[in-house]
């Protein structure tokens, strides 16, 4: 019993019975082909989060932020800028309590250079309804590059908690054709 | 020293129970069992919260509520009965006296003092910042130092546990080698001194930082280190809850296991790889590697997963083999169909195991791939997993072990038994809705720990799918029944211990089929053949599901916008 010590003094050397044995190597077996599997996807997939990032202070990420704001804003919606960058370039999304700033308009099938941090504790990016969810830090710059392939109007909600005003932190990203 | 203990002698095992082992198994049982409670209701208002038709807090109240939930039953429950489970596993299986019983009263005391502490100060409303603090978030310093307090009361009940198999081996109390369930319940307290140095390495620092004593502590490896505090600690429920299902398949069965190699090694891939589950949290985090990543996330390549894998075949696989000995040997299935269906201990330990596999192990595999984190991270669909690991596998397998400890240990009879014939089915269909309606909502990308999905108040308002409402409102109803199980528990435990009938010294306890401990197996396991037809087809049942859903899974993610 598992109550009690082994019956056998020796269970080390007890043989294994065979059903026990298949399903070992079929469990092992199943953990190698999901552990290459991530490996693969690196080269066939395309959905890989970058690993390029840099520490970097909140008032230098603001800077450059506000130079892609001050640069190519093409219009205001709620006290927002929406900002529309040329493809290929950086863009940069400030998380701070509690919003997202500025609305990004970025072109289907073009990809950009987009930065990730938080001015203040910790945020959550994520993208609706695309589902896509990054953690955003403040003191980390996350880059990655996105290539948006369905033109419309994004939600991005904060999903790490981040105080009382958590569930107001919501914005927007337009992708245009 | 050990001539001062006394002993009775358990009329079922014939073993020997210190009683100061018992007092300390009883008072840690109990004190769980009302953090369960108070847990629990906070967990009913979260859900009802959540429920977008009944939005029952307002929003300071309801992140207060979860940060106190979290708090209550994913730490203070769980660590009390693991606590009481480990003395039981150590003192009274091996029928040995307690090492050090001063120690572990003393360990009680700095962890009930450490739970009260931190539930007064999350209740005094300043420190709502969830079970898991992130930085640079600050909660009031008494947060931190009552989760110290909690954490070093439980490192002292670990000790207390080692010295109590040093003194048994040293007293010969047993022959031969420890009982399975004595090294599972090793397994657990193994992983709970490494998970209790981590809170340490990154609690300590974090208190000193909230008197301003630290300057500053770095979010990501803030993170890193807290899991391996968060996760590993869910590393030791599996390891203790595994322990139970053995347990309860051997008092109800008397079941043995297929092979003690198999079940021991299984263990000890436990030991050897889950502590790397801290990267589970990591994975859309900037600044660490895919290859860190990807071995880490994957526990060194899925062992500590064929770990799990395995345990779900030999524990199935030992009560197929019992009760084909016990003369259920028809077709594929007669020794299912006829198992105890009415033993809330052996239902209770059943649910846990197939919606452990199913529900909490599945998805636990599949959110933790490197990529596909990237469509489930901070969603909903994180609390519906860890609601099908921690609730429906382990909170079931412990309630469930209530259920045997209530006659053996506090020496009284079930007080309504009818309701505890239905509990673990109420709870366990609850939490099971909860898990799979949250993992649902989660997929439509509901965030977790948001207090309005609607986003009534947002200046730029987003719309989540209809179906994501129609799925919070799933998940409320299932958190009525899960409620209605959780009030059926303890009311029938509490009110066992205090009002049932007391039991004779020498009255033996019926714990199911087979009366006693069990002794209708004699002998089968490794080395006679072992047919377990019905378990190999269970078995299979699991795999394909989990094959299947590992790859559509992938077939989501391939779906979402090209990113590098």
């Amino acid at each position: 019993m598992a109550l009690t010590p082994p019956s056998e003094r020796i269970w080390w050397k007890e043989p294994i019975a065979k059903i026990e044995l298949t399903w070992i190597a079929i469990a092992f077996s199943w953990g190698l082909i999901m552990f290459f599997m991530m490996i693969y996807w690196h080269g066939a997939g395309e959905q890989n989060l970058s690993n390029e990032a840099y520490r970097i202070k909140p008032e230098v990420f603001a800077e450059r932020a506000q130079a892609m704001i001050d640069e190519y804003t093409v219009r205001e919606e709620e006290g927002f800028p929406v900002v529309h960058p040329p493809p290929g370039s950086d863009v940069y999304l400030i998380a701070r309590l509690w919003m997202w700033w500025p609305i990004l308009e970025l072109e289907k099938d073009q990809s950009y250079r987009l930065h990730l941090s938080s001015m203040d504790w910790q945020h959550g990016f994520s993208l609706q309804p695309v589902n896509i969810n990054i953690q955003v830090h403040p003191g980390y710059d996350l880059v990655m590059t996105i290539k948006p392939d369905q033109a419309g109007e994004f939600g991005i909600i904060c999903n790490e908690y981040c105080g009382l005003g958590h569930h107001q932190m919501v914005s927007k990203m337009y992708v245009v054709e | 020293m050990a001539s001062a203990t006394d002993f009775r002698t358990c009329p079922n095992t014939g073993l020997k129970v210190d009683l100061t082992a018992e007092r300390l198994i009883k008072a840690n049982a109990v004190a769980a069992i009302v953090f369960l409670a108070i847990g629990g209701l906070f967990g009913i208002l979260v859900a009802f919260t959540r429920w977008p038709a009944v939005h029952l807090l307002p929003a300071d109240w309801f992140y207060l509520a979860l940060t106190a939930h979290g708090l209550d039953v994913l730490l203070v429950w769980i660590i009390f009965f693991e606590i009481a489970l480990m003395y039981f596993a150590s003192a009274v299986l091996l029928g040995s006296r307690l090492a050090a019983p001063k120690f572990a009263w003393a360990g009680f005391a700095l962890m009930l003092v450490g739970a009260l502490i931190t539930n007064v100060v999350v209740l005094q409303g300043d420190s709502s910042v969830m079970f898991t603090s992130y930085v640079p978030m600050r909660a009031a310093p008494s947060f931190y130092l009552g989760l110290i307090l909690f954490a070093v009361g439980a490192l002292i009940g670990c000790f207390v546990f080692f010295g109590t198999l040093v003194v048994a081996k040293s007293e010969q109390t047993y022959q031969g080698s420890i009982p399975l369930v004595t090294f599972g319940a090793m397994t657990a307290a193994i992983i709970a001194v490494f998970t209790i140095v981590s809170g340490a390495i990154i609690l300590i620092p974090t208190w000193l930082w909230s008197y301003g004593l630290i300057a500053n502590i770095d979010p990501i490896v803030y993170k890193l280190v807290w899991w391996g505090m968060g996760h590993s600690s869910q590393q030791i429920n599996v390891s203790a809850h595994v322990a139970v299902w053995y347990a309860i398949a051997a008092l109800v069965f008397g079941a043995k296991p297929l092979s003690e190699k198999v079940s021991r090694m299984a263990f000890l891939m436990y030991i050897l790889f889950l502590q790397l589950a801290s990267a589970h949290h990591m994975l859309v985090e900037p600044g660490l590697s895919s290859e860190w990543k990807i071995f880490n996330t994957s526990y060194a390549m899925y062992l500590a997963v064929v770990g799990s894998m395995v345990h779900g075949m030999t524990v199935p696989g030992s009560i197929e083999a019992a009760q084909r000995k016990n003369g259920f040997d028809k077709g594929l299935f007669e020794w299912l169909r006829k198992a105890p269906w009415g033993n809330p201990a052996f239902s209770g330990m059943f649910l846990s195991l197939v919606m452990f596999g199913f529900i909490g192990g599945i998805s636990g595999v599949v959110m933790g791939v490197e990529q596909i984190n990237l469509i489930m991270h901070n969603t909903l669909y994180v609390p519906g997993h860890f609601h099908g690991t921690v609730v429906a596998g382990t909170t079931l397998a412990f309630m469930a072990m209530t259920y045997v400890l209530v006659p053996l240990i506090f020496r009284r009879e079930l007080i309504l038994k009818s309701w505890a014939r239905a509990q673990p089915y109420v709870f366990g269909i609850g939490v099971a809705g909860n898990s799979l309606f949250m993992m649902g909502a989660g997929t439509l990308g509901v965030s977790r720990r948001h207090w309005d999905i609607t986003f009534a108040d947002a200046p730029l308002p987003f719309d989540y799918p209809g179906a994501a409402f129609l799925m919070m409102g799933l998940n409320g109803v299932s958190a009525i029944l899960a409620l209605l199980g959780g009030l059926m528990f303890v009311i029938v435990i509490v009110g066992s211990v205090l009002a049932g009938r007391k039991l004779a010294p020498d009255e033996k306890v019926s714990l199911g089929e087979v009366a006693g401990t069990g002794q209708a197996v004699a002998g089968y396991g490794s080395s006679e053949s072992i047919r377990i037809p019905g378990t190999a087809v269970l078995v299979a049942i699991f795999f394909i599901a989990f094959v299947l859903y590992y790859f559509v899974n992938w077939k989501y993610l391939s779906e979402i916008w090209p990113m590098s």
